[in-house]
């Protein structure tokens, strides 16, 4: 049993998925957000309706959703050479992770914004806000349970990600237990890895659905 | 304070359209109601006052600005002077009682350490001075509503727009937050638009009322001339539902007719005293003693049967009864 096990291995690959996981999740939550309250703003009868801006926007959206993550990391590396000077290791992994996942977070935002009683925008025209008053004083406040359960979901989302990073020599649990678990049939590291992941997926589901209490005021 | 000249309004994709040619005047001070079924338009109506909606024909002047004309900042600046309350009472389900108080302040540029004070003013206005700190969730309708309404006062507005304010709310809670309003309008000097379905509330609170139907006003006027003496066939409807003053003909022996007493008129003994002069017999069929807004009134449907029936008529009359044929 766990003979294969080399536990600072198991270590640096904990903290790589973890750097990988924080960085990027962060930065998708920063473009994500705004990207998802535009998204939700421009559309159809809402306050700064903007068909094309949103027909564009939504396209762009759905453009790099349908791209897989494998192929992104790819052909992204020109793009996060330039941005984060490599296209390896951890660093050379974040940049397509974001990209990755910024757009399903904003489309989870924004599906968010649109559970919003359209009431409470309406109170907020009726008492002269504006639009910048209304999304920050009204609509973000009453998504914020949406809003942090999105971001809940997209961490998850990023977990499995983090696992093809290898193919960017990202390193990571996942990859971890591709190159041995798998590829070299070491079980117990695959065992051991999937545990790993396993507990971080709970830990991430369970410290969102806490936040979400805390937040929740229905 | 407010003024309809020729409104209309149509929606695109609309079949019909919301009002049409909708004239009308709403002093400074009054509690004016616009009653209807529902579609007739009233929402429509009520959110041209404060531009959410803009004409699509004629002008809506709203406190000396013609709102159709103005730009987005001058209409923010108007949304300002105007409060209004919703039916969904549409609160903040994630602040505070106070906080939700305190958010057109806030969007006013109210300084901070005035808010405070001010919000608690306002609850206190609304006896709501010990929920301050509890969520919308925690309260019940009516405190919800009180909280929409000390929402809307918080800029000092001189109108009031209720949408449909008291229709969410229970007969009894009903009655209290109309009470508020004309509490509100008494003391305050407040000006109340109200738009509703139940001609109950117009009763309790409306100096006039104007009455839509299909997007236009078929009837309006003073609340009491336009609740006892209905005449479109719409506010009969409506008023049916409220006074319940309907007979089957031919019930009574004799012509039947139905008197409307008002004021001090109501608690005199005029019917018993002329029927007893002219020797007429009467047998009431239908017949309801309330109040409209303060003002005590009484209407019955009688069938005078024997003696003087043209002199009772007319003695009926010069005691300032009205007479009509039923």
């Amino acid at each position: 049993m766990l003979t294969n096990i080399n536990w600072a291995d198991i270590g640096q690959a904990t903290l790589d998925t973890l750097v990988m996981l924080g960085g990027s999740l962060a930065f998708s939550v920063l473009l994500g957000l705004p990207l998802g309250v535009i998204l939700f703003l421009t559309g159809a009868k809402q306050l700064l309706a903007n068909r094309p801006v949103n027909m564009a926007l939504s396209f762009a959206v759905n453009v790099l959703r349908s791209v897989p993550f494998v192929i992104l990391l790819i052909v992204m590396i020109p793009l996060t050479v330039l941005l984060v000077g490599t296209s390896l290791g951890v660093a050379g992994a974040i940049p397509p992770l974001v990209l990755g996942a910024a757009p399903f977070y904003a489309r989870l935002v924004e599906t968010a914004l649109r559970e919003v009683d359209k009431g409470v925008i309406e109170a907020g025209q009726a008492m002269g806000a504006t639009p910048r008053q209304i999304v920050f004083g009204a609509l973000l406040p009453e998504a914020m349970p949406g809003i942090i359960a999105g971001a809940t979901v997209t961490a998850i989302a990023l977990v499995s990600y983090t696992a093809m990073a290898g193919v960017v020599g990202a390193g990571g649990l996942g990859d971890l237990a591709i190159r041995f678990g798998y590829q070299r049939f070491q079980t117990d590291v695959m065992v051991v890895t999937v545990v790993l992941l396993l507990a971080l997926v709970q830990g991430l589901q369970w410290a969102g659905d806490r936040l979400i209490i805390k937040v929740s005021r229905r | 304070m407010i003024s309809f000249q020729s409104v209309g309004k149509t929606f695109a994709r609309a079949p019909a359209p919301a009002l049409v040619d909708v004239s009308l005047e709403v002093a400074p001070g009054e509690v004016f109601g616009v009653i209807g079924q529902s579609g007739a338009g009233k929402s429509t109506l009520i959110r041209l006052i404060n531009g959410i909606e803009r004409p699509s024909l004629g002008r809506v002047i709203t406190d000396g600005e013609d709102v159709g004309a103005l730009d987005a900042g001058g209409l923010r600046g108007l949304r300002r002077r105007v409060g209004m309350i919703f039916q969904h009472f549409n609160l903040l389900s994630s602040k505070t009682v106070a906080a939700n108080v305190a958010f057109p302040l806030k969007v006013a540029g109210v300084p901070r350490g005035e808010i405070g004070p001010r919000v608690a003013e306002l609850l206190d206005r609304v006896g709501l001075a010990d929920q301050a700190h509890k969520y919308p969730a925690q309260l019940s309708g009516g405190q919800k509503q009180r909280v929409g309404i000390a929402r809307a006062l918080a800029n000092g507005p001189k109108i009031l727009l209720c949408d449909e304010a008291t229709s969410a709310l229970d007969p009894q809670t009903t009655e209290q937050i109309l009470d508020l309003l004309a509490r509100l309008n008494r003391e305050l000097g407040l000006t109340i638009v109200l738009i509703t379905h139940e001609m109950e509330v117009i009763r309790r609170v409306c100096h006039r009322v104007a009455v839509l139907d299909a997007g236009a006003v078929v009837e309006s006027g003073e609340v009491a001339e336009v609740f006892l003496h209905p005449q479109h066939p719409v506010t009969r409807a409506l008023v049916a539902d409220a006074a319940g003053l309907v007979v089957a003909k031919g019930q009574g022996a004799g012509p039947t007719l139905r008197l409307t007493f008002r004021g001090a008129a109501t608690y005199e003994p005029i019917l018993g005293r002329i029927a007893r002069d002219t020797g007429v017999d009467y047998s009431i069929l239908a017949g309801r003693i309330d109040r409209i807004r303060d003002e005590p009134y009484g209407q019955l449907l009688v069938s005078l049967v024997g003696g003087d029936v043209t002199e009772a008529r007319t003695r009926l009359i010069a005691a300032g009864v009205r007479v009509e044929e039923a």
